[in-house]
């Protein structure tokens, strides 16, 4: 396979190697021996994509098709960027090589907000056209995915499809769409209307918005008869024989997880209230221990990695951890194979699992919190006490352990200066208790607590989805007086406080609700040069500013609306079209009282 | 038992960093299943030492690593063949298994055996070389002394880079392509680079020498077996 970029590029870009594709486990067809062609982008850098399960669930899946052959495509970071436009390079594949224009479809994962701009990019740099109401019919189906889809409001100007919901259940069924109406020589549009007809499909351009005066939605009305009105979002209903990445991809440079994965479960039984991943994934499914432990082996035989995390959304509700730790410790002990524990409730069940996994002297342990005070864990329904952190903390601390990290959300609804202050308080007693457990002469240093707080955005599907987000102003004196809180700690010295930007937070909350009048926002701020958005060096806040005022000055809109103004309840939202199996009556009935 | 291996390290693998190509070789020797020995401590990992880092975008046809092996009951040679054929089996992307062979008890180790390499140069059109350029290197190899100012992160130190060039030669490829072959001090002392013998040469005909002008790839991986007054270079497959 030629490399599409010359050797003078790759020398001249950093990591080359994210662009030469060739790994272990990649795969490689004969093209015309494929019906459909499929890229499958991850609109961020390689080594992030890479570390992403879906992207390997669904190569694998799409791959496992004799008659689809899925490639990868990332985005190009700055250095390549310039080169490709000065040298008018066409975006490629890693696998062939080859332009993404020619493909039949372009799946992009949308994981993040803050990848918006990115997305814009890839169609950019691929030639394609940025609207998809503009697009030839030769020109690839963009499909988008992922936990951004249960709002994709924000980017239906950019979609042709968008997917709600796991990619197991409803692919095929629209690949043979596909291949269907090639054969009947149908056009773009036929595609379009047959496939929004499948449950988890939702084809934003037979749809239209109209706006109340106040900016808040009127109605949503359909422009094609037949197309649902309400779209649901698909969901495997038991995962036992549903397949699984057994080669995935081993990328040549390092990636943010250097090991294989274990998905042990989906769905998650707990609804905390400001978590939309507890609500839109569905009941709680989880993989037998016993086929995990035949997974990890072959993971490990077909990769050669030495080490294996666990993933879920809450591990610790996973009916069979000990057993399945058990197990992989049983059969993968000869092989020097490292198993990765994600960050599980710490009750004494859980400090025993992970004695036995990992070194206690190099290992921090996790405690969620959310909210410093009980009164604000109730409210957000976070149930998670006090005496259970402390008690936790004791056992871990004569255990051995004696990193701690914390973390909080700074500006959930109700919150109060002493909630923020508990934060502190909460910090303190952990600190305190460690001196109490440990005796001196058995300290091996001193106890480090790292309390990380990040500022609430609230989403869509989740009972806070009505909530206010605070201001720029307003999160800068929280994190302000979370730092007076702890400073004025007798241990402070044993905690370091630290915190994201909160410009960040204002965007992602604004893109998370927003609608579809924000498409031209984002295609203003990329056009302008908005890239990379996740990434604090990138970060241009004065873009995005800019970007609405310019859209929005005029109809008298702006970035308010959308972040921090808290909607009512009869409000119609911008994703109440879609279905995700949580009702709204149960939303507002979960929601907190003001 | 330690066995030497020998590997190329071409097209896509080119652009993959000596730390990665390590890691890359850990785990194909993992998947491989090969009975290796782990270091002893805290942080066991493979007993494996590579000859010489390959600089990112060069691309190798005589790489070497020395594995260490748990003692085999067959027969030493059959052994290596076999290792040899199954680490293959791992490869991809521009990466191949050239031969292995068995260390002989108490052989030095691959970076310490080191003593020269061989390189192959294409200068690319872009850097604008005066046709009559072979003449006038064979001029420039003729001097006594060539001065090198290597920068390196301390500053600026003077080489003269002669006595590390064991021999020089040509060779042209299907398309009429002359490149320069180099037969260079690798040693850990004294170890040059190919692009300083080319910089030094565009210096010395007056001109100035395009970033990315070079295409080099290193033929082999040489131990001298004579002395440094009289070295004879034998390839560290033959080394053992």
């Amino acid at each position: 396979m030629n490399l599409a970029l010359s050797e003078k590029t790759l020398m001249q870009v950093d990591k080359p190697a994210r662009y030469i594709g060739n790994e272990v486990g990649s795969i490689i067809k004969e093209k015309s021996k494929v019906a459909i062609r499929f890229a499958l982008c991850f609109p961020d850098l390689y080594e992030i994509g890479m570390s992403n399960l879906g992207i390997q669930i669904l190569y694998g899946l799409l791959n496992s098709y004799d008659d689809v052959w899925c490639e990868r495509v990332f985005s190009p970071q700055h250095d390549l960027e310039q080169i490709m436009r000065e040298q008018k390079i066409p975006l490629f594949s890693l696998e062939s090589q080859e332009s993404i224009s020619q493909f039949d479809f372009l799946g992009i994962t949308i994981q993040y907000e803050m990848c918006y701009s990115n997305i814009l990019q890839i169609l950019d740099l691929a030639g394609i056209t940025l609207l998809a109401k503009d697009r030839r019919e030769d020109e690839p189906l963009i499909i988008g995915g992922g936990p951004c889809c249960y709002n994709p409001e924000p980017l239906v100007d950019f979609f042709d499809l968008i997917y709600i919901g796991e990619g197991e259940v409803m692919l095929r069924e629209l690949m043979d769409k596909y291949q269907a109406n090639r054969e009947n020589g149908g056009s773009r549009e036929d595609f379009l209307y047959e496939a929004a007809m499948l449950a988890g499909v939702y084809v934003p351009r037979f749809y239209e918005v109209e706006y109340h005066e106040d900016h808040t939605i009127a109605a949503r009305r359909l422009l094609r008869a037949g197309v649902p009105m309400q779209v649901k979002k698909v969901a495997c209903p038991d995962l036992t024989d549903t397949f699984y990445p057994t080669k995935p991809i081993v990328p040549f440079i390092q990636t943010t997880h250097d090991r294989g994965v274990l998905e042990i479960m989906r769905g998650c039984p707990r609804k905390c209230r400001f978590c939309q991943a507890g609500h839109v994934y569905g009941k709680k499914r989880e993989r037998k221990a016993e086929d995990l432990v035949v997974i990890a082996e072959e993971i490990l035989k077909n990769t050669g990695y030495d080490e294996i995390g666990l993933s879920s959304l809450s591990s610790s509700d996973y009916s069979q951890l000990k057993e399945l730790t058990d197990a992989l410790m049983d059969r993968l002990g000869q092989t020097r194979t490292n198993i990765s524990l994600p960050s599980l409730r710490i009750d004494s069940i859980s400090l025993d699992i992970m004695k036995k996994v990992q070194d206690v002297r190099k290992s921090s342990l996790t405690f969620a919190p959310e909210a410093g005070s009980q009164r604000l864990r109730e409210v957000i329904g976070k149930g998670l006490t006090e005496e259970t952190i402390l008690t936790g903390a004791r056992a871990a601390f004569s255990s051995g352990w004696r990193r701690v990290k914390l973390y909080f959300m700074l500006g959930l609804p109700t919150e109060q200066e002493e909630d923020i202050l508990a934060i502190g308080d909460l910090a303190n007693k952990i600190t305190a208790e460690y001196y109490d457990t440990v005796p001196k002469s058995e300290r091996l240093g001193k106890v480090e607590i790292g309390v990380s707080t990040s500022f609430f955005v609230p989403k869509p599907f989740t009972p806070l989805q009505w909530a206010g987000q605070a201001t720029v102003e307003e999160f800068r004196e929280k994190a302000n007086l979370t730092r007076q809180g702890i400073a004025s700690q007798l241990n402070q010295k044993s905690i370091k406080y630290s915190w994201h930007e909160t410009n960040e937070s204002i965007l992602e909350a604004a893109m998370a609700r927003g609608d579809r009048r924000l498409g031209a926002v984002i295609l203003w701020a990329y056009q302008n040069g908005a890239r990379f958005d996740a990434w604090g060096e990138h970060q241009n806040p004065a873009i995005w500013e800019a970007a609405f005022k310019a859209i929005f000055a005029e109809n008298r809109l702006d970035i308010a609306f959308f972040a921090t103004r808290e909607r009512s309840p009869d409000e119609i939202l911008p994703w109440d079209f879609i279905d995700c199996g949580v009702s709204k009556d149960y939303l507002l009935a979960q929601r907190p009282n003001r | 038992m330690k066995v030497r291996i020998k590997f190329a390290k071409t097209k896509a693998a080119k652009y993959i960093g000596h730390l990665d190509t390590m890691r890359f070789f850990q785990k194909a020797v993992r998947r491989a299943g090969i009975d290796v020995v782990y270091s002893r401590g805290f942080n066991p990992h493979q007993v494996m030492s590579f000859a010489a880092p390959l600089g990112l975008g060069l691309s190798g046809h005589g790489e070497y690593f020395d594995l260490e092996i748990n003692e085999p009951e067959a027969d030493r040679d059959t052994v290596a063949a076999e290792l040899a054929k199954r680490l293959n089996k791992e490869m991809c992307g521009g990466f191949l298994i050239v031969a292995a062979k068995p260390l002989a008890e108490g052989a030095k180790n691959a970076m310490a055996s080191v003593a020269a390499a061989a390189y192959t140069v294409k200068i690319s059109e872009e850097a604008g070389l005066p046709i009559d350029w072979m003449s006038q290197f064979e001029k420039f190899m003729n001097r006594q002394e060539m001065i090198y100012h290597k920068v390196t992160k301390k500053g600026e130190r003077e080489i003269d880079l002669r006595p590390l060039i064991y021999k020089t030669g040509y060779s042209t490829d299907n398309s009429g392509n002359t490149s320069l072959s180099l037969l260079l001090d690798a040693s850990s002392a004294n170890s040059i680079k190919p692009q300083f013998v080319i910089e030094a040469f565009f210096d010395y005909i007056g001109q100035q020498l395009p970033e990315y002008a070079l295409s080099i790839s290193r033929e082999d991986i040489y131990a001298n077996t004579g002395t440094a007054e009289k070295p004879n270079f034998v390839t560290l497959l033959d080394y053992i």
